[in-house]
């Protein structure tokens, strides 16, 4: 998928990389380029390899096979210093819950090396980043989710990294706290930082990545702007009809015809795939199809995923 | 020189969080070994030292005891935290994991743990022994060389213990090795009365034990019996840690860097 020479800007570049555990392949030589700046999403259901690659390019899992370069280095051989460099957010957060927020910051940076003197400049900035500071001589345990996820992702900057690496930032945190937590990855993007995100939302991917690669059962089955892959495999715009009973889905399916470009059927509704919405609706009126509710909105990365592996994420 | 200083800051994170959290821990590594001394060499001595007992122990029950709880406290102050401290550390909380994604190596996490239970069981012992001495439990100036058989047993409790804990997937084997591994540890190694009092089969276990190496030590250096075998001892505790540092690191990597 990434031909020609490197990228002069390519943080992070693979080749046939692949990561094995015993006879199960996690992640089954892919190939891939992460450009200085950008924000470049993984996305796919759970089990797709997402974190299996993550890991790999944080240097905290060798990979088995295929080459992998981060930061111009090699992670086999100089793990330590590609992870000077870079800031990891995982999936749980792995903070020192018996500390206070301050410390976290304090005793985090000082794995990098770094004096006290500058560590404290940063924890006071990254107190603000995550909007934490009246919260500072607090211990972790009693925080909330969203305020520990934020710890998380601060702490993961104290260091100033090149590079932030976040795996499913957002799972698991109610909307306002999401929208607060792209608030601030937006700030990280603004000021330079590459950052490269494993989600499996949808509306998270098309907000914030630059580009991203779509992974199912740990190959990558294809790769774009949020904007190039809907253009690419669907329509604009998606009708999604729901019936009372599973038979009149099935003689609405057969009856319409050539209303849509394409119909994805899912167990409780139909997905019609269309230019024109409004003559679409004219079309299943014609037809005497309806159904108990009607919904039209424009398609997304989950009728992207839909189209190249036929199955939805939640599957 | 990287790793050094790498290990040193994986021993900051710990005494970090031990000087935040120390009142939990001050229990068992001092104020519970302060009751049994308290129990067992004020109140049990005082019957042993006027019956039979004392033609077997050759010493006040209380001078005997207390060298004995202080390094059999350092075995139960960290066997503890060996094992479910670390599968907190690798599993339950992941603090081992967000070490390992910095400059970090699962040596340096693995390192600083013996380290600081080095570091903990070294203070645990000071204090100890200055209690011991003010009940009069301490008879000789080489008393300080207990406090080297109480880091040497933590650095041996913690080395091996966590390097087993970190290769489990789960706690539930602990509680066993608690009940059938340092419980009699505890009782039969020499703390509470010699060996020699065991049936003579069973004595040659004692020695494979590690504390009744370390209780030895501690002995030696409080009543003041210091010779050619306290080093002997003091080499068995060194040669049994540096055997499992390898399976420890080895295993911190295999748990943390898959």
């Amino acid at each position: 998928m990434v031909d020609g020479p490197l990228h002069p800007d390519a943080l992070v570049r693979a080749r046939g990389l692949t990561k094995a555990f015993g006879d199960f392949v996690a992640v089954d030589g892919v190939d891939f380029e992460v450009r200085r700046g950008e924000v470049f999403g993984f996305l796919g259901p759970n089990g797709a390899g997402k974190t299996s690659t993550m890991r790999m390019i944080s240097c905290v899992s060798p990979s088995t096979g295929g080459e992998l370069s981060v930061l111009h280095l090699d992670p086999r051989t100089d793990g330590p210093a590609i992870r000077s460099r870079i800031g990891v957010v995982p999936q749980e957060d792995n903070l020192d819950t018996e500390l206070s927020v301050w410390d976290n910051f304090i005793v985090y940076g000082r794995y990098f090396g770094l004096p006290r003197r500058v560590l404290r400049e940063r924890a006071q900035e990254l107190l603000e980043f995550a909007r934490l500071t009246d919260r500072r001589d607090d211990r972790v345990d009693p925080l909330s989710g969203g305020m520990k996820r934020r710890l998380t992702i601060a702490r993961a900057l104290i260091n100033d990294p090149d590079l932030v690496l976040l795996d499913e930032p957002t799972t698991g945190l109610d909307p306002q706290a999401r929208h607060l937590l792209w608030d601030r990855l937006y700030g990280l993007k603004r000021r330079g930082v590459t950052l490269i995100i494993t989600t499996h939302y949808m509306d998270e991917a098309e907000q914030l990545c630059d580009r991203l690669v779509v992974m199912d059962q740990g190959r990558i089955v294809d790769e774009g702007s949020p904007r190039e892959l809907i253009h690419r495999h669907v329509t604009p715009e998606v009708i999604e009809l729901r019936f009372a009973e599973p038979a009149e889905q099935e003689a609405a399916l057969s009856s319409a015809g050539e209303a849509a470009e394409r119909i994805e059927v899912l167990a409780d509704r139909l997905l019609l795939y269309t230019r024109d919405a409004e003559a679409t609706h004219r079309a299943l009126a014609e037809r005497s199809i309806e159904p108990l509710t009607e919904l039209t909105r424009r398609a997304s990365l989950e009728d992207v995923f839909l189209a190249l592996t036929g199955r939805t994420l939640e599957e | 020189m990287r790793m050094t200083q790498s290990v040193w800051r994986a021993l900051e994170r710990e005494l970090l969080v031990f000087v935040r959290t120390w009142r939990g821990s001050a229990f068992t590594a001092v104020v519970q070994p302060v009751l049994f001394l308290l129990a067992m060499g004020i109140g049990l001595g005082g019957l042993i030292d006027d019956g039979a007992g004392s033609a077997s122990v050759r010493l006040d029950y209380l001078d005997f005891v207390a060298p004995g709880l202080l390094a059999a406290s350092a075995l139960l102050a960290v066997a503890g935290e060996a094992l479910w401290g670390v599968m907190g550390g690798v599993k339950w909380m992941g603090q081992f994991k967000g070490m390992v994604a910095t400059p970090m190596t699962p040596g340096d996490v693995y390192g600083g743990l013996v380290l600081s239970a080095g570091v903990r069981a070294g203070a645990a012992a000071i204090a100890f022994l200055v209690v011991a001495a003010v009940l009069g439990g301490v008879s000789s100036l080489w008393a300080p060389l207990a406090i080297v058989a109480a880091v040497l047993l933590a650095i041996v409790t913690m080395s091996a213990l966590s390097a087993y804990a970190v290769r489990k997937e789960d706690d539930r084997t602990f509680p066993l090795i608690m009940r059938l591994g340092v419980i009699p540890m505890f009782l039969f190694s020499g703390t509470f009365f010699p060996v020699e009092q065991l049936p003579e089969v069973v004595q040659p276990i004692a020695v494979l034990s590690p504390l009744w190496h370390g209780v030895e030590v501690a002995r030696d250096a409080t009543t003041g019996t210091v010779d050619g075998w306290t080093l002997l001892h003091v080499g068995v505790l060194v040669a049994i840690a540096a055997a499992a540092l390898p399976f420890g690191v080895r295993g911190f990597e295999r748990r943390l860097t898959p």
